[in-house]
């Protein structure tokens, strides 16, 4: 028997193998590919004049003054900054080396003022007003993508974001009227946006079908049934059943005077202090709390949470009412906040954006709502932009939040790990 | 403390997996459940934990019988399980896991985490477990994560604690430690059951053993019995235990595999540059304990892993970098180590599946059309001479046992012209008798001039087979033996220790 020794000679064995490098080149693709695309625009474009950024609102403490560059001067000296933030990150990937976060987001920063400066040449850009217009358009992404992390988390992928939001949206418009109080209304939303979670379980859960199918489904479904609704019951009756009242924004006393951060965070729709509310409560409990604890289980490891004696089915129906009643109330903005009646198919595929909000969050609450604040500021940057008059066409601008999200959720994700069990349905035995 | 199971019967469809099994423990006594793959085991185990339902019988504690209608109820009854395959939730630390099910709240139902690690730091110290609480439990070795396992059962109190399969993915090592644990679990009052078809251990703690087969218990057996007499108990005659071959008449040398690296999409290296040959007639047998590379050395041979480095040579072609059609049709054979996954595809027949790698064209495929008739023909031939027991060559492979479902996919890989056979754990899962047929299989293909690469984790099959043996340890060779080396060497090797005198 001949025992053969490699041509190396033994080396030590080691407890912790090493790790290489697998290194994607997206990222330095993608920051080269925007990089060019902006110096393209700036070289091809006939932009001239200075551009002001206005920082200040009525009402602050303190008045900053606006801040004027000139347009095309700002957009070179920005193409370079990003030409250099490419090159680092094409450096990186040369030496095996992942692009880190930071970069990227020096990089989205800088590129974002450039592209601005350059847009909206010879006019006045109203920063507080953007930034406090993307967080109110974000108001039911957030919602939707807490509803997508909670029903992610415990198992079921919650395609029906955008029925829930559409249902929230006409139960608010509905209910709000009659009530004659925006806040019943907003309940009758979470209680629209539950009534489509507990379908989605029923099928879902109890009946294996599968996931993405059902939500799908049922998103055809809540278009179908508010736009019938719609016709035959708000429209004729329009006074009385499809005009609720409003929820207008709300000062936060001495917070919404402080320049800058209070007209953009404190100066909002009741709504958002739900939100801000939500945010903070969903997090704490998925992390926090005994129920919490149980949801991750489910949705990581049902077999292993039904071996200590968690009720997986009920742990599954529990989570998924309740993220649907967030989505729902989520929907409320659109008839309670945005206009103050229902309209068919208003939500415009918002909570596709939601759920691409959950995957770029990577499943986690508050990257999610990051996520979807990113989403919320490409919507309003389009309205915005289109106001002071960019040369960028319209029908180009009408995309940008949904090439944000291919871009976000394809590109710049990383590694991210959805919850080992989320679409499995869980049979016992 | 008695815990008593009286004439459980348990029916899937037209199977009896239970068939009226009655059987008693007693606080402070290990009872072994000894009992092939398939002998209906865990199914009995998993009605005692309320997971299934029997359909007739009870389950009776101190006299009181059971209502047991969820892994709940068993626990609040004082039983306890540690599973064959862990029920451990990978991303959450070891404190939460012990936790889950059994949370410590404080206000609002916020979690107690402070008092679950002093819970886990507690038990861990009672039987010197030396398990760090807030220690990510995917992040653990599989023996580390078996005791997380005893912790969680252990913090809910029980009484009867159940051993599935506990030694399937332990090292010789950790499963003399196990063994010690029990003991300890005995002494301390707690009554054990401890399921397992290895007779070796059995017959180290077991106080009583009771024997199932197809279902029934077939008798009770002392543990000064022989391993001959246990075996043959548990399959209903007289066992082979050694596999006849001879001394192997070697070749040149054939599979050459030198610093072969590879890792996983995360860049976690899985096989750290190892080097070694195997010659035509010879069989190397891979040896130890699962998740040490194995699986991504065999699966980098036949071209299925994509980050490879190094250099896999047979008959002197380079294999490295090729597609797996090109590997198949350089010969080599591979039998995969999950056969419901990777091996057999469930739903096709006997038949589909014996053409599964050979779709390509002659002899069973011309101008796109499959020759069902010669399939038909091949399939018949191959099913008798590999002995499938099935009803015909068009039943679907999933509706087989896991012995006969092997014996496809080895007919399968053997009927090709083969000039390397890998073969994965080729006997997992796999009753006696199809046992012995594989391995006799292996052999002859080895005898007729073939090299041969078997990993097994089992140290019983790796012995049995090899002409050498060759051990791995986090992906590294920690050295290449003859096949007489003694089993404690082995064992030591499987923990990464380089034994004064083996070679690398």
């Amino acid at each position: 028997m001949t025992t053969s020794a490699p041509t190396t000679g033994p080396a030590p064995v080691t407890d912790t193998p090493p790790v290489i490098a697998v290194v994607s080149k997206k990222a330095p693709v993608i920051l080269a590919v925007v990089t060019v695309a902006l110096a393209a625009a700036v070289a091809l474009g006939s932009q001239s004049g200075d551009t002001s950024f206005r920082l200040a609102t009525r009402n602050d403490f303190v008045e900053i003054p606006d801040i004027t560059v000139p347009a095309v001067g700002t957009a070179w000296v920005a193409v370079v900054l990003m030409a250099l933030c490419a090159a680092e990150s094409v450096r990186r990937y040369l030496a095996h080396r992942d692009t880190p976060l930071w970069l990227v987001a020096v990089f989205s920063v800088i590129g974002m003022i450039g592209f601005l400066g350059w847009a909206a040449a010879g006019a006045t850009l109203p920063v507080v007003g953007l930034l406090a217009g993307a967080l109110a358009l974000a108001v039911p992404l957030v919602f939707g993508a807490l509803g997508g992390v909670l029903g992610e988390r415990v198992g079921v992928v919650n395609i029906a974001i955008d029925g829930q939001l559409l249902a929230g949206a006409f139960a608010a418009a509905l209910v709000g009227s009659v009530a004659g109080s925006a806040w019943v209304g907003v309940l009758g939303a979470a209680a629209a946006g539950a009534l489509v979670a507990l379908i989605l379980g029923v099928f879902a859960i109890s009946y294996f079908v599968d996931q993405v199918i059902v939500g799908v489904v049922l998103n055809v479904l809540i278009v179908g049934l508010t736009s019938f609704m719609f016709s035959q019951v708000l429209a004729p009756n329009a006074a009385d059943l499809n005009s609720p009242p409003r929820l207008g924004p709300v000062t936060i006393p001495v917070l919404g005077d402080i320049p800058v951060i209070g007209p953009i965070l404190f100066r909002q729709s009741a709504l958002v202090y739900l939100l801000y509310v939500a945010v903070a409560v969903v997090t704490w409990a998925l992390y926090r709390t005994k129920w919490g604890l149980r949801v991750r289980a489910v949705g990581e490891h049902p077999k292993a949470a039904d071996t200590v004696g968690i009720d997986v089915v009920r742990t599954r129906y529990r989570t998924v009412l309740i993220a649907g009643a967030i989505a729902g109330a989520g929907g409320a903005f659109y008839t309670l906040v945005s206009v103050s009646q229902f309209n068919r198919e208003m939500t415009g595929g918002a909570g596709y954006i939601a759920l691409a909000a959950v995957i770029f969050g990577k499943w986690d609450p508050i990257r999610a709502t990051l996520a979807a604040l990113l989403f919320g500021f490409a919507s309003n940057l389009q309205g915005v932009l289109s106001v002071i008059g960019s040369p960028v066409p319209s029908e180009f601008m009408l995309m940008l939040p949904y090439v944000v999200t291919v871009f976000a959720v394809a590109g710049l994700v990383g590694q991210s790990r959805a919850p080992a069990a989320s679409g499995v349905p869980y049979r016992k035995g | 403390m008695q815990l008593e199971l009286r004439d459980v019967t348990k029916r899937f469809g037209s199977l009896v997996a239970n068939d009226r099994i009655s059987l008693t423990v007693a606080g402070g006594e290990i009872h072994c459940l000894l009992g092939e793959n398939g002998a209906g085991k865990s199914t009995l185990m998993n009605v005692l934990y309320g997971l299934y339902r029997a359909d007739e019988g009870e389950i009776v504690l101190d006299g009181e019988p059971l209502q047991l209608d969820g892994p709940g109820d068993a626990i609040a009854a004082g039983i306890g399980m540690v599973h064959q395959h862990f029920m451990l939730v990978p991303v959450f630390t070891v404190a939460e896991n012990v936790m889950l099910g059994n949370e410590e709240t404080g206000v609002a139902g916020s979690l107690d985490i402070d008092a679950a690690r002093a819970r886990v730091r507690e038990i861990s110290d009672r039987f010197g477990f030396h398990v760090d609480p807030d220690a990510v439990v995917g992040d653990l070795p599989v023996g580390v994560q078996q005791r997380v396992e005893i912790i969680k059962v252990l913090s809910r109190e029980a009484k009867v604690l159940v051993f599935d399969e506990p030694t399937a993915v332990l090292t010789p090592q950790e499963t003399d430690e196990l063994m010690e644990i029990m003991r300890q679990l005995r002494a301390s009052g707690t009554a054990v059951v401890f399921i397992t078809h290895k007779l070796r251990e059995v017959r180290e703690v077991a106080d009583r053993i009771t024997v199932i087969r197809r279902g029934r218990v077939v008798g009770e057996a002392d543990p000064t019995a022989t391993n001959t007499e246990l075996a043959a108990l548990m399959v209903g005659r007289p066992v082979e235990l050694t596999v006849q071959k001879d001394a192997p008449t070697l070749g040149e040398e054939a599979l050459v595999v030198r610093d072969l690296t590879v890792a996983d999409s995360t860049g976690m290296v899985h096989v750290n540059g190892i080097s070694f040959e195997v010659r035509a007639g010879e069989v190397l047998a891979v040896a130890g304990v699962q998740g040490n590379g194995q699986t991504e050395l065999t699966e980098a041979l036949l071209g299925l892993q994509e980050h490879v480095k190094g250099s896999i040579r047979l008959d002197g072609r380079e294999l490295v970098g090729r597609k797996v059609r090109q590997v198949l049709d350089a010969g080599v054979g591979f039998v995969p180590e999950d056969r419901q996954v990777d091996g057999l595809v469930g739903t096709f027949s006997i038949a589909e599946n014996l053409m599964l790698d050979r779709s390509f064209g002659a002899p069973f495929v011309r101008a796109g059309s499959v020759q069902v008739g010669r399939l038909e023909e091949f399939a018949r031939e191959k099913l008798q001479e590999y002995d499938v027991r099935a009803p015909g060559i068009h039943t679907p492979a999933g509706n087989l046992s896991g012995g006969n479902q092997q014996k496809v996919v080895v007919a399968r890989e053997l009927s090709r012209d083969l000039r390397l056979l890998v073969a994965a754990q080729p006997t997992r899962g796999v009753d006696v008798g199809s046992i012995e047929f594989i391995h006799q299989q292996i052999i002859a293909t080895r005898d007729s001039g073939v090299p041969v690469l078997v990993v097994s984790t089992e140290l019983d099959e790796v012995v049995a087979l090899a002409d050498r043996i060759m051990v791995l340890y986090r992906g590294q060779v920690v050295g290449i033996v003859p096949a007489d080396t003694p089993r404690e060497v082995l064992g030591l090797m499987m923990t990464g220790e380089r034994p004064a005198g083996a070679v690398a």
